[in-house]
């Protein structure tokens, strides 16, 4: 237990703050795949058919490549591409891009990609009376789909957003091959400096079910909330 | 260009690797799953018990987390290092494939649970009244239900685990991934690398995709 004091004689607080920053790049992942997934379900929904071409793409790519493979691209390809643009103007040196930045990025396509299928489905499944009564009533676009669509997509998709929120979050475990000092950084350094990987392992496996307890909970309530008229 | 053609012989073996891994997890999983299946299903507490916490477990953690506690982490065992497990688990490969078969046999679990849940009592009811005994009910009534029934979701499951074998080259497996990611960190050309690895992925994933689909048409049988 010595190992998890607070302080500089164990490691609890290194974990402490760790578990802050798996939750920090999980929510800054979800936030970037919302955004991008709002852009994509559009797309995908749109009638032209080489925008649902460039959709489908987005979606099929980054669901079916693996997530480490896409994070190698980023932390590779970001560092490339900043030191390509610092090159033109006349810097050659290595630049490291920051860790947060990239990982939440990398993670954020992968979770947008899951995403904009939840957004796709649950429009979808909105009736089509609801669209043809707003344009009856003289709606704007942009009006009806925040003031009517967008609130009952909501409660439709939110089970479906706590999968993917529960994706994200244990996909953020494999931004710690960049050296992010997230929850299994800190436990692989811990693990390496203490030599007790058996340990912190299990430690880092309780802190996941934790999050992802305390995330379940947090959905169920707001599922209630949200079908309270039903 | 160069770079593609180049890379593209080393990936194609490394993918052998790859799938290599994906079969034999899944082959264990099967029968990991079924067995968390039936013990779910079963009315003893403690086997109940058992296996929700298992699929719980094993589900709310990273497979990362997983593979590391594995390899790394029962490494330090004494009595596992002294004893006949050691010669496996003290290989990347099996311990590899130990972590795989233990995540997706949790995740299958749920996948044939709810299969298992779905049949109609009268189809059991049916087949109980033509004599047929217990085990002859469970083998050629419920699990071709179970199968059929279980198909779509198992799909996105083996596409599942076939990404999650990547994480492999975290234990200094050279697979797929692996081999992508030291080319990538020596040519530092992650884009042209990122393409090919990426389009052999995908390649596997449509023919799985495609599988399912024909083993859908060929069981549907209404």
């Amino acid at each position: 237990m010595s190992l998890l004091a607070y302080g500089d004689t164990g490691w609890g607080d290194e974990l402490f703050f760790a578990t802050l920053m798996t939750i920090a790049v999980a929510l800054a992942a979800l936030l970037i795949g919302f955004i991008l997934a709002a852009f994509f379900s559009t797309l995908k929904l749109s009638k032209n058919k080489i925008l649902n071409l460039i959709g489908s793409f987005y979606t099929t790519i980054f669901r079916g490549v693996p997530e480490l493979l896409v994070i190698y691209l980023f932390f590779f390809g970001g560092s490339g591409a900043v030191m390509y643009v610092a090159k033109i103007f006349g810097y050659d040196g290595y630049i490291e891009v920051n860790a947060f930045l990239t990982g939440a990025i990398a993670i954020g396509i992968i979770s947008g990609a899951y995403s904009t299928e939840v957004f796709r489905g649950a429009i979808q499944s909105i009736n089509r009376g609801q669209f043809e009564a707003s344009e009856v009533l003289g709606f704007k676009k942009k009006i009806y789909y925040y003031k009517i669509i967008i609130p009952q997509m909501l409660r439709l998709a939110l089970p479906n957003i706590s999968n993917v929120w529960q994706i994200t979050l244990k996909d953020t475990s494999l931004i710690s091959v960049t050296g992010l000092v997230e929850i299994m950084r800190q436990s692989y350094i811990a693990a390496g400096s203490t030599r007790d990987p058996l340990f912190f392992y299990s430690f880092a496996a309780i802190l996941y079910l934790f999050l992802t307890f305390l995330s379940m909970q947090l959905f169920n309530r707001l599922e209630k909330n949200y079908s309270k008229g039903y | 260009m160069d770079l593609m053609i180049e890379s593209f012989p080393k990936l194609i073996n490394a993918t052998k690797l790859t799938i290599q891994l994906t079969l034999l997890s899944l082959f264990f999983g099967i029968f990991v799953g079924i067995f968390f299946a039936i013990l779910r299903t079963s009315k003893n507490k403690i086997f109940y018990f058992i296996s929700y916490y298992y699929s719980y477990i094993f589900r709310g953690t990273p497979l990362l987390v997983q593979i590391f506690l594995i390899y790394f982490g029962l490494a330090q065992v004494e009595w596992i290092r002294e004893s006949f497990l050691w010669i496996f688990l003290k290989e990347p490969y099996s311990c590899a494939i130990l972590a795989f078969t233990l995540n997706t046999g949790a995740y299958s679990s749920e996948i044939f649970r709810a299969a298992f849940e779905t049949i109609n009592r009268g189809v059991v009811e049916a087949a109980k009244s033509l004599g047929l005994n217990k085990v002859n009910i469970f083998f050629k009534v419920k699990l071709p239900i179970a199968i059929k029934q279980s198909l779509p979701a198992y799909g996105n499951e083996m596409i599942l685990m076939l990404k999650g074998t990547s994480l492999a080259s975290t234990v200094t497996l050279l697979d797929l991934t692996g081999v992508a990611k030291h080319i990538i960190s020596t040519t530092f050309r992650p884009i042209e690398v990122f393409i090919v690895a990426g389009s052999i992925y995908l390649l596997m994933t449509f023919i799985i995709h495609n599988f399912i689909k024909f083993l859908e048409k060929k069981y549907d049988y209404n």
